[in-house]
């Protein structure tokens, strides 16, 4: 049996977790929603985006000159998984549940007698698949440094995803990001970005487009920016979803907590009275012996 | 009847408004778009794009960087990377 003392020193850091966990879960409600405002702002783009390329690449695909980002290398032995994740923990199965449909992929290519490297984004990744695959993680971005990864990041690694291309180091790529549905739900996504599959979006104009350079000179242009898009696309998702799964996980956090306190109190209160109820006992005893 | 613009960059929608006259920096030249302008799709170079509001007005300036620009029935819309205003 504890004693009073350490009952209420128990008590007392409960409710301080609880003050932490409810501090973060308003904290998360509230970058949710400017997250999610981000990812409604960005939509637009996206969309005019898509709906260009998808017309575009409908009349170029399939010819041999088509840029080499729609075409693809011919050959599918090198896999890149490029695994987006968070930097912070204290999101529930977050980060976890995205590393795992990494994993699952990782192991059917492996399976299929390919090869894999990963590319991970966010340090919350790291841990979890180096674990798991020490020789193949490539290269590790760091988004440590900026508050809220953005445009300036997804520019960057697309760069970097396009030069690795271009040097031949992956004939393939898939991204890894949790799709935001809800502060409740968010579903872990796999989506190939490289070759850029072509959006199947028909833009109905019959009229007689004019283009300035030529078609192929602005699909060239066109096709590193999508990656950037999509990818931007996926970081905005990825943060809106953060900011959910912490919500909810932090709000079980604090109500378990509640319990814990309630439990502990019946507890402190009930050896509160046994306590004394022997006191009083030896009292009378006392009394009663002289 | 004036022409319907759009400058959209990848974080948010800048700009969407009824104008007289838009003077877009095309990688092959400047050109301008009025409106009922012939379908036209073109990528753009650092520069500045020019609003005109109405017929000889003082255009307003803004300073883009890297994307393009689409002509089509509904109106221009400018995709650019990076905007300055």
């Amino acid at each position: 049996m504890a004693s009073l003392k350490e009952l209420k020193g128990r008590i007392n850091s409960v409710k301080s977790t609880q003050k932490i966990t409810k501090a973060k879960q308003m904290v998360a409600a509230a970058k949710l929603r400017k997250a999610q405002a981000a990812a409604e702002a960005a939509r637009p783009y996206a969309a005019r985006l898509a709906g260009v390329m998808g017309s575009l690449a409908s009349k170029i695909a399939g010819q041999d000159n088509a840029p080499l980002l729609l075409r693809g290398t011919g050959a599918a032995q090198k896999h890149l998984l490029v695994v987006a994740n968070s930097d912070k923990g204290l999101a529930g199965a977050f980060n976890s549940n995205i590393v795992k449909a990494a994993m699952v992929k990782a192991q059917e290519l492996l399976a299929a007698g390919k090869d894999v490297e990963f590319y991970l984004v966010g340090r919350k990744g790291r841990a979890p698949i180096r674990r798991a695959h020490p020789s193949r993680v490539g290269t590790m971005f760091d988004t440590t440094e900026v508050r809220e990864p953005g445009y300036a990041e997804a520019e960057r690694i697309a760069e970097e995803l396009v030069a690795m291309y271009e040097a031949g180091k992956f004939d393939v790529a898939h991204l890894f990001f949790s799709r935001f549905q809800s502060a409740l739900t968010q579903v872990p996504t796999v989506q190939q970005i490289i070759p850029v599959p072509t959006p199947d979006t028909q833009v109905a104009s019959d009229a007689v487009v004019e283009y300035e350079p030529d078609e192929e000179e602005i699909l060239k242009e066109l096709l590193p920016r999508y990656l950037k898009t999509q990818l931007f696309g996926a970081l905005l998702e990825n943060q809106a979803s953060e900011q959910g799964a912490s919500m909810t996980a932090m709000d079980n956090a604090t109500r378990n907590a509640g319990d814990l306190i309630n439990k502990l109190t019946i507890q402190y209160n009930r050896s509160r009275q046994a306590a004394i109820t022997t006191e009083l006992i030896e009292i009378i005893a006392g009394a009663e012996a002289l | 009847m004036p022409l319907h613009f759009e400058l959209v960059t990848p974080a948010r929608l800048v700009r969407s408004e009824e104008v007289y006259m838009v003077v877009v920096p095309g990688t092959e030249g400047e050109f301008g778009v009025l409106e009922g302008h012939a379908p036209f799709m073109s990528t753009i170079r650092d520069g500045a794009v020019q609003i005109y509001r109405s017929a000889g007005a003082t255009p307003e300036e803004i300073q883009v960087r890297g994307g393009f620009a689409e002509v089509n029935a509904s109106g221009l819309t400018v995709l650019a990377e990076h905007v300055e205003d």
